[in-house]
């Protein structure tokens, strides 16, 4: 009974992501990376989407998001070979819509389940993309609940 | 025609850091060849910086991220990332990369003004947020 208990638990463990909390960009990033896609906003860590997901990020970076990203061909190849190093690869990180977005993929949403809606749109936040706006230290890859830039989402971490 | 002005800026770049004035000059220079008497007036910029051009729905003026001062930081209007301001005396690194400035004269211009700035909105524009008014 206890060992069927152990097993679950070891179980549970494992499918959770060794660090959840830990997001820093890979050091093998070319300063492109930073450059091009950290302006907008956050470079995002490249195992928040699947290497399918990034391919059509940056096959259609001329309507992206609803700007237009476009890239000299070099520097395109250099990002998306950084992003499809480092993708992940479980199912649950998979983005939904076209092109797929990283806010919509199953952990991401499960992760923010606690998030009111109004809050994604308070003028403070903007979007569920400007991740710096709750999490404070996102730029240094940190995202862990003691972090969170605002009160009220402190508090509901707690509870 | 856009070989002058890239010439001139890579000219102002290999003698020293360009400092906004060389960049602004070279812009200037560039203008005057297609309207003769050209002179960047911060006044026009201001004029330009505050404009609605409604292009774009989230973006439709220079100030939906940049704010009404150049001087102030700024957010980006969709993302809600933080801006550092546009204004040398308040960003000294700004409008320093004369790749820098044109990538982003061609990139935001085009979201908000739906083309491309003349030579002559450029020297403006950076009389402007470089000296005020």
């Amino acid at each position: 009974m206890r060992n069927a208990l152990l097993i679950a638990c070891a179980g549970l463990a494992l499918s959770i992501p060794a660090r959840a909390d830990r997001l820093p960009v890979p050091a093998d990033a070319p300063p492109s990376f930073k450059a091009e896609c950290g302006s907008c906003h956050l470079p995002f860590p490249p195992a928040l989407l699947t290497a399918p997901d990034w391919k059509r990020v940056m096959a259609k970076l001329d309507r992206h998001y609803g700007d237009n990203a476009t890239l000299d061909e070099k520097t395109r190849r250099e990002i998306e070979d950084f992003l499809l190093r480092h993708a992940a690869t479980k199912s649950r990180m998979a983005g939904a819509g076209d092109p797929p977005r990283l806010t919509q993929t199953a952990w991401f949403r499960r992760e923010h389940r606690k998030v009111p809606d109004p809050l994604w749109r308070d003028a403070r936040v903007k979007g569920a993309a400007n991740c710096a706006a709750c999490h404070g230290r996102a730029e240094q890859g940190s995202f862990r609940g003691r972090e969170l830039a605002l009160p009220e989402l402190r508090k509901r971490e707690r509870d | 025609m856009k070989k002058p002005v890239l010439l001139l800026l890579i000219a102002a770049t290999q003698a020293f850091a360009a400092a906004p004035r060389e960049l602004a000059q070279a812009y200037a220079a560039e203008a005057s060849r297609q309207a003769p008497g050209f002179k960047a007036s911060p006044q026009r910029g201001a004029e330009f910086y505050a404009k609605r051009f409604a292009v774009s729905d989230k973006m439709p003026a220079c100030t939906a991220c940049h704010t009404d001062s150049p001087a102030r930081p700024g957010q980006h209007a969709v993302t809600g990332k933080a801006i550092k301001p546009l204004a040398p005396r308040a960003e000294a690194a700004r409008f320093s990369d004369p790749a820098k400035v044109e990538k982003w004269f061609r990139r935001n211009c085009t979201e908000v003004l739906g083309r491309e700035c003349s030579a002559a909105e450029k020297a403006d524009f950076i009389a402007f947020v470089s000296e005020g008014l």
